[in-house]
Formats: C-alpha cells, structure tokens, sequence
C-alpha cells in the first residue's frame, strides 16, 4: 500500500512537471499573436472568441480586479491555502486518533488493518 | 474552465442561471438534511469542500503549452452524492469571480453549471457505473474524478460553442476549436485530479471507517472491492 501510494504522488508530479518541457504551443491563428507559453486556457479561449466573433464586445465588467498579478497571486495562494489548511488538520487530527486507539487497545488492530 | 466576466450574450447568461439556481436550492437542501441526520460527516464534507477549494485554485502547466486548473469536487460527489457539491462549487467560483476576477457574475450560472452540476453528477455517474461493473473501488474513484473534470471542460466548450457558433462551420466547428482549448489541456490534468482523489479516498478509507460506512455509495464500492 506504501508503495502504490508513492508510485502515484511520482506520477502526479511527472503528469505536472513534465509539460513544462514537452509541451507542444499551438501556432498563432491567422492575424494574432501566438498564445502566450503557458497562459491560462480561459485566456486562449477569451482569445478564440475574439477571431470566432470580432465584433463581441463584453457587457460586463469585473467589480473588482486584482490590482495587479502579484495580487491575483496572493489571493489565489489564499483559496489553496484555506484548502490546505482544512485537509492537514484532518489528516493530523485522524493520525493522531488512529495513535491514540491503538494505545489504549493494544491487542485489537482492526483499525489499523482497515486499509 | 471559467468563461470570463461578460463573455456570455445575456441571454445565455440569464438562461445558465435559471438552469443553475434550481440545483443550488436542491444542493443546499441536501447538504442540510444530511449534515443534520449525520452531523458526523461534518468533518468529511468540511474536507471535500477544502479539496475542491485548494485544487481549483492550483492552475497546472498542461501539454498544449497553457495553464489550467482541476476542480476537485469529484471526491464530494463520490462521497456525499452530487447534490452536496453544487453549493460548495458555487461558493468557490463565487469567491474567484469577486475576489480575483477569474470567472464571473454574468457568466456564474453558466460556470455552476460546468463545474459544480455537469462535474459531480457525472462523476457520481461513472462511480457507480464502474463500481457496477466489480472493479476495485480505487479504479471506481479514479474514473469518477478523471472523466468528472473533463466532462466540465466538454460542458465549458459546449457553451462557448453555442455562444460563438463558427460563422462559417456553425457549432460544430466552435465547439472543436474550444474543446482543442479546454479538453486537450485538461487531459494530463483529469489524470492528476483521479488519482489525487485515489489518496484523498485511501486517507479517508484509513482514518474514517466508522463516518464512511454509513455512506451508501462507499458501502458498495466496498463490498465490491472485496
């Protein structure tokens, strides 16, 4: 089970860092720039609405917009850190349950066999 | 994922929001019931909720050279049934939409409808589909979060497609051109999304056999996985 474990965090990290080498950028539609390396897909989307319709114009905008991206940043390190937080006090909470019942029941490892 | 503050034509908008809003009353209902017939899973919902609100704001390098995001509500879905998850995706895109100006007001009602309804009810789908067939519950879990996350993305394309349909190849052609976006980025990404919430699960499997058992839907993974 440990192993399978971190066969699988390998490859997540492979499925993330390896596009950052072999990434195939496609070529700029007639009449634009080329997408920026590694831009946000929504942009090139943005982008495809831009050739696909020229004259939409958004009717709407942003009430508020990160002043700049160093705060977009910021407030997007905030969401994963709000997540992050939650799940490693689970998880230190659950570890130091599991410890805790196997100390007061020595014989009985059912629990910890439950995986 | 997130069609962009005023991208769509207000029809569209309003007509994504009406969709949206009947599945938020539900979502809102169930989670309710559910939190008060087992407040014990109150714990477990909280960390569903924090794993979609930390893996949506991690935008990941993909093969086509951009930069996309997961939406991690596959695992609530899995666990808590889809309806549980539309409150928690509206609150996450609700916050990048003021907040970082990803996403939008105008566009919200359509990107719900993606991320927090397309997504988990098409997890919950596979999962049962899968744990149907007598596969090994890891297996189940990884196919529900995988095709869960790209089925959000198909759906984004979808309506981007019928927003700006091609003027020469109609929706057809609109909908290749946004899915080459949207679909072929996420792919490597859906991948990292499944077997992220393959840990999750195993964790959760370890740490909270006694909250899990109660939930029908792991219950039968299990009796299949054994």
């Amino acid at each position: 089970m440990k192993a399978r474990t971190a066969l699988i965090w390998v490859a997540i990290i492979l499925l993330t860092v390896l596009p950052l080498w072999f990434a195939v950028v496609p070529p700029a539609e007639p009449g634009s720039e080329p997408p920026a390396a590694f831009g946000g897909a929504d942009t090139r989307a943005q982008e495809a609405i831009g050739t696909i319709a020229p004259s939409y114009k958004p009717w709407f905008a942003p009430l508020f917009e990160p002043p700049s991206g160093e705060i977009a940043s910021l407030l997007f390190a905030l969401q994963a850190a709000l997540g992050a937080g939650v799940i490693g006090f689970w998880l230190g909470m659950s570890v130091a349950r599991e410890r805790d019942r196997k100390a007061a029941q020595p014989a009985t490892g059912r629990d910890a066999h439950a995986d | 994922m997130h069609i962009m503050e005023g991208f769509l034509p207000p029809a569209h908008s309003l007509g994504w929001a009406a969709v949206s809003i009947p599945f938020l009353a539900w979502g809102l209902r169930s989670m309710a019931r559910g939190l008060q017939e087992h407040p014990e899973r109150r714990m477990l919902l909280g960390v569903a909720s924090a794993f979609a609100f930390l893996l949506s704001a991690l935008k990941l390098p993909s093969v086509t050279g951009s930069c996309s995001h997961p939406t991690g509500v596959g695992l609530g879905a899995l666990l808590f049934g889809p309806a549980a998850m539309v409150p928690v995706g509206f609150v996450v895109l609700l916050f990048q939409a003021l907040l970082l100006a990803h996403g939008g007001l105008t566009t919200l009602g359509a990107n719900v409808f993606s991320m927090a309804i397309v997504g988990p009810f098409v997890s919950y789908g596979v999962f049962r589909a899968v744990a149907a067939l007598g596969l090994p519950r890891a297996a189940a879990v990884f196919m529900a979060a995988c095709v869960g996350d790209l089925a959000t993305y198909l759906t984004t394309s979808a309506q981007l497609a019928w927003a700006f349909p091609d003027p020469v190849g109609g929706i057809g052609v609109s909908f290749a051109k946004f899915a080459g976006i949207f679909a072929l980025t996420q792919l490597p990404i859906a991948i990292s999304e499944g077997l992220l919430t393959v840990l999750v699960v195993n964790a959760m499997v370890r740490f909270n056999a006694h909250e899990l058992r109660l939930l029908p839907v792991m219950a039968l993974a299990k009796r299949k996985a054994a």
